[in-house]
């Protein structure tokens, strides 16, 4: 038996080895390797998405007795086929570190005690109804994740928007997506990609636009590699502001200064439109052009508010704003030559070539996060290089369920899971649905995750849940919130696996489930919702946040609502929370496809999935009988935006001399609380650092591995330095990776925010450095 | 008892010798490429100190350019950690 178990084990370690090597060598053949046929049954494969980023791979996990053991990529799954990165291999083992949370715990008397979890729910549901009593229902909120399964979520929202009545309902999505959300909503009105990860088998032009894909997109990236190795007609281009493994495996690499990718987006349609290569045809049939509202602020001050005015135009108007962003004009702003300006419009331009444009949190995390997204449809716009094979603007999700969970059902303030709150048809559903009275459902909404966190330091929010998420890790301008989080009548309930600084701040810790411990669902990047039954038992006392949010909500009265038991809840919710959906523009997948199926995309009608939207060859939603329909808006065309250059909240001045960037690496997840646990990739990068250019480093007098104080207006951090690492800023900036909770970087990061999605900006604010 | 995976890269144009070293080292398992120089390598030792003396002797072939770890698995370690 022993031998058959570590038989199967040498071959899942073959089999990622030989993964790795086919995602670095595409093309790679080993023909001396003898797949093992089957399995004996020590170990059973089961699927399920993998637990860590947003591309969604599927994984197969050994499981030998009752343990997850092992992991494979899913060869049944499209988006990886059998391949997964270094994090999916070694996931089984951020289930197993020696520290997890089993059991519940209060704090009593300022220590924390264990406690039955039956005791810790009684007192959850008990302060839930007194705070509300003495201080309003909008007293209450309950922070998630884009790492929430989709029923955790549905529930989140159920119970608090449609039973309590509080609109206060956010997910830590608001810091990775927000602009992806507004930026489709106003282009397209509709949210989500148009196209999925097929794109990359028909592209000959892929740009990627601030998106380090080598290390946060790993799978995707290989399978972009093994194109351009596959056909000879591929180029890749890294559009960023520093150097990283993107740009060294790209054909091209060109460096913008922080926050001008809006002009030089600006300046490729000027480029486009000079030249005439614009499709007419299509632009005259499915494109309007519109302009909003300029200086519109940053957000960094409380009570915040700003509400955007779409004004019509025509396109010569749109042509007299486009005059500013002449290459040479956008060359002084932005630091990237005329020529490899108009070097990328003319790939746009060119209409023997498809091309897909790739991005994550470079665009999202941005002042202007809105306006850089709506410039990049805007370039597809003009050329008509969308909603067709290889013709992609492609918004990657950084979290496994940030679509999911969301994006689709709407865990934001302002969202229900069809629509939103300001609507009463969309309140009207929403009560239907969950069986409570229309009134219950506030029209208006409340905060979003920075004022959310805002309201928790002033007082007027007392009652805080968390659930699978680190904030106390990943606000900006975390001092803030950190010392707000701690004052005295704050209460603050933490549903986690493991300590974290986070759970460093609760009154309450709950000790949950963690990915394949339950049953649930995830939506990744391309609309595919992917099941996962429960294959491994949750440790100790540990349940699914779900299972944790009915148990409150039945303490507070709300039986029926929540009528599940709990060997059915996953399956009833899911078909419970589909009726949201119905419909050709975003039919969801039933449960029993759903569970045969490595995930399934939406929206899914009579038995098929819909891989490109708003054309009518693959979209059953398109109904204007033309070859596209962009159904999102009333006028069913895409909307092009006049949107400005406009500069970042904080730029390096004469006392903070650098930009101070920050971001993640391959082998770490988010803020490390898992990964940090998996020896393998732990002892990998054990530590965060600060990536300095030579030249700066030179002039610091700072080598390798020294240590150097980063100081901004707000807090300062000491950490080793990084020179020539595998990334490597330009002059005048530093990059810091955020995995490491010993060094706190968002203690020195800005809270300013874009002012149409509210998502801060992590890759711009100012500092100095000093050796320390 | 660790199992570990690596991509092997060769040193310059050694890739059959770099077979042959790996091949004549115990508790290792070579898988070689048909197209690319680069080179699976399992290993599968009984105990720590075997594992160390392993370790030991990859790092001295002449033939082998650079290891990296694609899978790990050791059951003394899960077994400390929940301890
Ligand atoms: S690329 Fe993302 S989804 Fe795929 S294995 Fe790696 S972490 Fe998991």
């Amino acid at each position: 038996m022993k031998l058959n178990r570590r038989r199967f084990l040498k071959y899942a370690a073959a089999s990622s080895a030989v993964a790795t090597a086919g995602a670095l060598f595409p093309g790679a053949s080993f023909g001396s390797w003898q797949k093992l046929k089957n399995n004996s049954g020590i170990i059973s494969w089961q699927k399920a998405p993998c637990r860590f980023c947003g591309t969604g791979c599927g994984v197969l996990i050994g499981v030998s007795d009752g343990r997850a053991v092992a992991v494979k990529g899913d060869p049944n799954c499209s988006v990886n086929k059998g391949l997964c990165c270094m994090k999916g291999y070694h996931s089984v083992q951020a289930l197993y570190a020696k520290d997890r949370i089993t059991t519940a715990k209060i704090r009593k008397n300022g220590e924390m005690v264990e406690v039955p979890i039956k005791e810790a729910l009684d007192l959850i549901a008990d302060k839930i109804k007194k705070t509300m009593e003495k201080h309003g229902k909008d007293s209450v909120a309950i922070y998630g994740s884009g790492q929430w399964t989709i029923p955790d979520g549905y529930v989140a929202s159920k119970l608090f928007k449609g039973c309590l009545g509080t609109n206060n309902v956010e997910a830590n999505a608001r810091l990775c997506m927000a602009s992806a959300v507004t930026g489709f909503m106003t282009s397209f009105g509709i949210d989500e990609p148009m196209g999925c990860y097929e794109d990359m088998d028909h592209a000959n032009v892929f740009i990627t636009w601030g998106n380090n894909m080598a290390e946060m997109h790993p799978v995707l990236f290989s399978r972009m590699l093994a194109n351009r190795k596959r056909r000879n007609n591929v180029t890749i281009i890294d559009f960023a502001t520093r150097s990283t493994r993107t740009s060294q495996a790209a054909d091209k690499s060109i460096l913008f200064r922080p926050q001008t990718d809006l002009a030089v987006a600006n300046a490729i349609c000027y480029e486009i439109i000079k030249n005439d290569w614009v499709n007419w045809d299509f632009v005259n049939e499915h494109v309007s052009f519109h302009k909003g509202k300029t200086n519109i602020g940053y957000g960094t001050q409380d009570h915040f508010a700003f509400k955007d005015k779409a004004e019509s135009i025509d396109f010569e108007e749109y042509k007299r704003f486009l005059e500013d962003y002449t290459p040479e004009k956008v060359e002084k702003i932005s630091g990237v030559s005329a020529k490899n300006i108009k070097y990328m419009a003319a790939l746009y331009g060119d209409p023997d070539l498809k091309v897909t444009s790739f991005w994550c949190m470079g665009m999202n995390q941005h002042t202007r996060g809105t306006w850089i997204n709506n410039l990049v449809y805007n370039i597809h716009l003009l050329v008509g290089k969308i909603s067709t094979p290889g013709n992609s603007p492609f918004s990657l999700t950084g979290q496994p369920s940030a679509c999911g969970t969301v994006r689709e059902v709407g865990t934001l303030t302002h969202k229900l899971p069809h629509g939103v709150v300001m609507n009463e048809h969309h309140r009207k559903m929403a009560a239907e649905i969950w069986d409570v009275p229309l009134e219950n459902i506030d029209p208006k909404p409340t905060y979003h995750t920075v004022e959310m966190f805002r309201a928790l330091d002033r007082g007027d929010i007392k009652f805080i849940w968390i659930q699978v998420t680190n904030p106390m890790v990943t606000m900006p301008n975390l001092r803030r919130y950190r010392d707000g989080a701690l004052k005295d009548d704050r209460f603050v309930v933490v549903s986690d696996v493991y300590p974290t600084p986070t759970t460093d701040v609760a009154d309450v810790i709950l000790p949950a489930a963690m990915w394949v411990e339950q049953e649930g669902m995830f939506g990744n990047s391309e609309r595919r919702t992917q099941h996962f039954a429960e294959i491994v038992k949750p440790p100790g006392e540990a349940m699914s946040d779900t299972w944790q949010i009915i148990e409150v909500a039945r303490r507070l009265g709300f039986e029926k609502q929540f009528p599940w038991s709990q060997d059915e809840y996953i399956g009833k919710i899911w078909e419970e929370y589909r009726k949201f959906h119905a419909g050709p523009k975003h039919e969801m997948a039933p449960y029993t496809v759903l569970k045969k199926r490595s995930g399934v995309q939406w929206p899914f009608v009579d038995g098929k999935e819909t891989r490109w939207r708003f054309n009518a060859k693959y979209d059953p939603a398109c109904t204007n009988g033309k070859d596209f329909d962009f159904y999102g808006k009333k006028n069913h065309r895409a909307w092009i935006w006049a949107r400005p250059y406009e500069p970042a909240a904080e730029f390096p001045d004469g006392e903070y001399n650098f930009w101070l960037n920050t971001g993640r690496v391959i082998e770490h997840w988010h803020t490390g609380s898992m990964t940090r646990r998996i020896p393998v990739l732990h002892n990998a990068v054990p530590h965060s650092y600060v990536e300095i250019n030579p030249e700066d480093a030179a002039e610091l007098g700072v080598v390798n591995g020294e240590m150097v104080k980063i100081i901004s207006r707000r807090g300062e951090v000491t950490m080793p330095a990084s020179i020539r690492g595998r990334g490597v800023p330009p002059r005048g900036m530093v990059f810091v990776p955020f995995f490491d909770e010993s060094y706190l970087i968002n203690e020195v990061t800005l809270d300013a925010f874009c002012p149409i999605s509210k998502q801060p900006d992590y890759k711009k604010c100012a500092v100095r450095l000093e050796k320390a | 008892m660790p199992i570990f995976s690596y991509l092997a890269i060769p040193a310059n144009g050694a890739k059959e010798m770099l077979c042959a070293d790996l091949a004549s080292l115990s508790h290792c398992e070579v898988i070689p490429s048909d197209n690319r120089e680069v080179v699976v390598l399992v290993t599968d030792t009984p105990d720590k100190a075997t594992e160390e003396k392993l370790q030991e002797k990859l790092k001295q072939l002449q033939t082998l350019q650079s290891l990296s770890l694609t899978f790990g698995y050791d059951d003394e370690k899960i077994k400390e950690k929940l301890r």
